[in-house]
């Protein structure tokens, strides 16, 4: 039967299966970055175009702790989110917190030129040809319908779980209500005592802190590239408007759900692989604007 | 035209006729390009409050356009131009009732990803020339006649081709139809509540600017010669608002005062290779921090300050 199917569709399993995973590894970091964005988005009213760059900078961290300090991948999956989410720290105070005040779009224009320094000075100091990083767990194991390497199914866990975490702790905890209340009414929430600067700040860098996780496990997969941000986030922004901001739980679904539409795609119609998720898109800004889970603000 | 304006722009078309005497034509011709496309831009981000990430499309689709057709068709240069710009006017269309469904941030997050879609399509189609682009574009005599192989002759064609462009945006952003642009910019339900169809009015805002745009990427791909995936790389778009921000968005003269200073920048510092990304996002964090009222904007508004102080004084 399952045979049948797969003579119909003209593609064996094999190549299915792998590019279902391929997909599902994007969708996860899709899912990463698209949560952070929404996040810090929620919190801060600033799209984070700096998003893509301290993505790359969670890999290059990955990469100068191997190689100028000898500290092994596992090390680095703690050391580099809370490094570079504390640069994100010191970003908000020093930078973006003069902003506030001001139209949006200012947040989006700072971030975006801060996204060319940082790129500039990696490709000034490393080229863009990119940068081997050894996988940590390498072999893999077969599933009878496909090979699956073991690192590559540890994304896909850990990036679930901290997707899911996160969702737990801003939906269900009272820190997350806090949080949700300081998104909805910031002034009301500051007059209860609760010190919502702190906390804008504090979500900048733990969104920040995601996209820098990110770039770590993303280290292995892809070389590591001073332009492997730049072109991500473009994605990650169409994955944003596809699922809108509006939800967690949605950024999540929609960044997984995307990866795999990408993947099916490459087997079924490579030449569109690239483009895809740009033309779902078009559709969905067609059909329903405030995106798939979005709400009209 | 207000007598102030008209008598700068005066001013500014004898220094740019006289300009070649001093300055090499190629140069002055990038720059007239670019300030057409940062023209175009801030129609939308200065007038209408819509910024737009991806009007590289529109530039460099239609550099593309306008090069196959004068390259590999033979067509006669002015229309090869036409012909960018009318395709670029078209996709601006399509872009355009796409992006004006979503405001604010999302409207740029729109039109980035719809810009990448157009650049990866630029990837991969076949008559692009992929990575190489197209390049030798024969630079034939315009009209039949005009020979334009010459730098200086086409020089002074680029200029009436910017000045008609910028005309027409002038006219635009002070006519009854302009008004209504910046109504919608500062109150959009205010605008919607008193009748205006606000979605119309976008998106012919949106079909101009992509149109001057292509008109802009167009003739630069006759004055290079070249059309290749850097006119259509998210880059070209971010540079656009660069030039816009740093002259003074919603200002008449601010995007050329910014086109010029950011060419002339990126020509004393092409040898420095990546430095030079690096200032740039240097100048958008010193600009969005210090000065967001860009060059004409703080001159504008340092000028209003002194005559408001020389009336007090007058009174006194």
């Amino acid at each position: 039967m399952s045979e049948l199917i797969f003579q119909l569709l003209g593609v064996p399993p094999q190549a299915l299966f792998g590019q279902l995973l391929l997909g599902l590894i994007n969708g996860a970091f899709y899912a990463l970055l698209s949560l952070g964005l929404a996040v810090i988005f929620g919190m801060l009213n600033v799209i984070n175009f700096t998003h893509g760059a301290q993505y790359m900078m969670g890999a290059f961290g990955a990469w100068m702790l191997l190689h100028y300090l000898g500290i092994p991948y596992w090390g680095a999956l703690f050391i580099v989110p809370i490094v570079i989410g504390a640069t994100g720290i010191v970003l908000e105070r020093l930078l973006l917190s003069r902003l506030y005040h001001l139209d949006h779009l200012y947040g989006l224009l700072l971030t975006f030129g801060l996204a060319l320094i940082l790129e500039g000075l990696f490709r000034n100091y490393y080229g863009s040809s990119g940068l081997p990083y050894t996988n940590p767990i390498p072999g893999g194991t077969n599933l009878g319908f496909m090979f699956l390497p073991w690192y590559r199914g540890w994304v896909v866990v850990l990036s679930l779980v901290v997707c899911l975490a996160t969702w737990f702790v801003i939906e269900k905890t009272k820190l997350g209500s806090y949080l949700r209340a300081a998104t909805e009414n910031p002034t009301l929430v500051r007059a209860f005592g609760i010190n919502v600067p702190r906390m804008m700040t504090l979500t900048y860098g733990f969104g920040v802190g995601l996209a820098a996780l990110a770039g770590v496990l993303a280290a292995p997969i892809y070389s590591v590239n001073p332009i492997m941000g730049s072109n991500l986030i473009i994605v990650v922004f169409a994955v944003v408007v596809i699922g809108g901001m509006g939800s967690i739980m949605g950024s999540i679904v929609t960044g997984f759900g995307l990866g795999i539409i990408e993947g099916l795609t490459k087997v079924f119609y490579p030449e569109a692989s690239a483009t895809v998720i740009f033309v779902i898109m078009a559709v969905v800004l067609m059909i329903r604007p405030a995106g798939l889970f979005g709400t009209v603000r | 035209m207000k007598n102030n304006d008209m008598s700068i722009f005066a001013a500014l078309i004898v220094l740019l006729v006289a300009a070649p005497l001093a300055i090499y034509p190629v140069f002055l011709m990038k720059v007239l390009c670019f300030a057409l496309f940062a023209l175009a831009f801030n129609l939308l981000i200065g007038y209408v409050g819509l910024l737009s990430f991806g009007h590289a499309m529109f530039f460099g689709f239609s550099a593309y356009v306008s090069a196959y057709t004068v390259k590999a068709w033979g067509w006669p240069t002015e229309i090869g131009i036409l012909s960018g710009t009318a395709i670029a006017a078209l996709l601006g269309l399509v872009a355009g009732t796409l992006a004006i469904r979503r405001q604010g941030i999302y409207f740029a997050m729109v039109t980035l990803a719809l810009a990448q879609m157009v650049f990866f399509f630029c990837l991969q189609a076949p008559f692009t020339g992929g990575e190489d682009g197209i390049q030798a574009v024969p630079r034939r005599p315009l009209l039949g006649v005009l020979d334009i192989a010459n730098d200086l002759h086409f020089y002074y064609v680029v200029l009436a081709i910017f000045a008609a462009g910028f005309l027409i945006i002038y006219r635009t952003i002070h006519s009854p139809f302009g008004q209504v642009l910046k109504a919608i910019r500062e109150n959009e339900p205010r605008a919607i509540s008193l009748g205006y169809h606000v979605d119309r009015y976008k998106l012919l805002a949106f079909v101009l600017s992509a149109t001057l745009s292509g008109l802009a990427g167009a003739t630069k791909a006759i004055v290079f010669q070249l059309a290749s995936l850097t006119d259509v790389a998210w880059q070209m778009s971010g540079e656009a608002v660069l030039m816009t921000l740093v002259g003074g968005m919603g200002t008449v003269f601010g995007p050329m005062v910014g086109a010029t200073v950011i060419i002339a920048m990126q020509n004393y510092l092409s040898g420095f290779g990546e430095w030079v990304l690096v200032i740039q996002g240097g100048i958008f964090v010193v600009t969005v921090l210090l000065f967001r009222r860009g060059i004409v904007g703080e001159i504008g508004a340092l000028s209003a300050r002194l005559g408001r102080a020389r009336e007090v004084e007058a009174k006194a």
